[in-house]
């Protein structure tokens, strides 16, 4: 199992070298458009620049997390924003704790 | 195997309504959903949960189900009754909701329990999907040293990657990967590395992994986007008087200069000593005021003197 790997993977951060179109973000999340877009319009997922639907990794993060939410949760799209909101602020505040 | 009380997992008695069963599965769900719950073992009891939910909300599952009664006496294996299944008619999988319990990303994978009682038709919501052109992307989250991100290098990492076998069952296959870590990367952001992901059976165009990166706890630092936290200890006289010392950064040792006056939690900035980023970010020392201790009659003494100097109580404001 534990085979010697030898070759070294080369990516590129996808934040900093590409942007996400509307559709290629649909193809990664497995979701519709409309999805997107409803998530748009609720302030959880931002085009940048505005507009033009093109997202960044945080957009991926976000959708990600919304849409195991919805389906596993029954949540609503108010109510997966919401929980994003509180989920990222716990984050920042567990950052911040001394450890 | 092991025999599963789905109704002890779920926490309702036997005779639970379909109302008080969703109730009990919502409320479960929230509790050890992977995305929100931080118990340990929270993805494992958000399946068990799901699986139970799957089957105590079907009526005919459910049915099936309990005529097993309460399992084998403890310690026993289950195995299944030689007429199960008969005389009921499974509707099957193609029910969209909830119920994609499984593999949190990706492919579902019920326990043996499950599949040996209702198979993999209700477990495995069989993707119908067009024929594809190409394998589908697959998503991963891994933790990696905050010096990988400072300095860029190799890192060795192990992905535990669900696969179905000939018989359809569900494997958790570890995969080790050798990636260069891009400099400057913050949590967060993801790696893609094309050709990484699913690899179809006809040879066709593989999907890409994406790696979402994580940083480990560091020994001095906690990294915040691009830029980087930490702190320092300083006696009370280099903060009351001033001083200038040399302080390590990722980027080199650099002259720090603290200001005459600092207090315990000054915050200083070091412009584009962060993480290596573009824009590279900015490192942030927060001062702490280390007490020497009064250990010996010459500290003691100063102690002393420096109290009789100084006409100093640090409580006034507050009143006490």
């Amino acid at each position: 199992m534990a085979a010697s790997i030898t070759t070294v993977l080369v990516g590129h951060i996808v934040e900093e070298d590409e942007q996400l179109g509307i559709d290629q973000l649909c193809e990664l999340c497995a979701v519709e458009r409309q999805q997107v877009l409803e998530l748009v319009e609720e302030g959880v997922l931002e085009a940048a620049p505005p507009g033009q639907l093109r997202f960044g990794g945080v957009s991926l993060r976000r959708l990600r997390i919304a849409t195991r939410l919805r389906r596993d949760l029954g949540v609503n799209v108010a109510g997966v924003a919401l929980a994003i909101q509180l989920l990222e602020r716990i984050e920042a505040l567990e950052r911040d704790l001394p450890r | 195997m092991k025999f599963k009380d789905y109704y002890d997992i779920m926490g309702v008695p036997r005779d639970a309504t379909a109302d008080q069963i969703k109730q009990a599965y919502r409320k479960l769900a929230r509790k050890y959903h992977p995305d929100v719950s931080k118990e340990a073992d929270a993805e494992a009891r958000f399946k068990d949960v799901g699986e139970a939910y799957e089957v105590l909300r079907d009526p005919e599952k459910r049915a099936a189900y309990d005529q097993l009664g309460s399992g084998p006496p403890p310690g026993q294996e289950f195995r299944p009754p030689p007429d199960w299944g008969s005389g009921f008619e499974f509707s099957g999988a193609g029910r969209p909701g909830p119920a994609e319990h499984g593999g949190f990303d990706g492919t579902g994978d019920s326990s043996e329990f499950f599949e040996t009682l209702f198979g993999r038709a209700g477990a495995a919501r069989a993707r119908q999907r067009r024929p594809r052109e190409r394998g589908e992307d697959h998503h991963a989250r891994v933790i990696i040293d905050l010096d990988a991100a400072l300095e860029g290098g190799a890192r060795a990492l192990t992905l535990r990657v669900p696969e179905v076998d000939a018989e359809g069952r569900v494997h958790l296959r570890e995969r080790a990967l050798n990636v260069k870590i891009p400099r400057g990367i913050q949590a967060g952001q993801h790696i893609r590395l094309a050709g990484q992901g699913e690899t179809l059976p006809d040879g066709s165009k593989p999907g890409d992994l994406f790696l979402e990166v994580v940083f480990a706890p560091h020994a001095l630092y906690r990294a915040e986007g691009s830029d980087l936290y930490r702190e320092l200890p300083v006696t009370p006289w280099e903060a009351a008087l001033g001083s200038q010392l040399q302080l390590p950064t990722p980027g080199g040792a650099v002259d720090l200069r603290i200001p005459a006056g600092s207090k315990a939690g000054t915050r200083l900035r070091l412009r584009g000593r962060g993480l290596p980023s573009r824009p590279p970010g900015d490192l942030y020392v927060t001062l702490q005021i280390a007490l020497p201790p009064a250990d010996s009659a010459a500290a003691r003494a100063a102690y002393e003197a420096f109290a009789a100097a100084t006409p100093f109580n640090p409580r006034l404001p507050n009143g006490a």
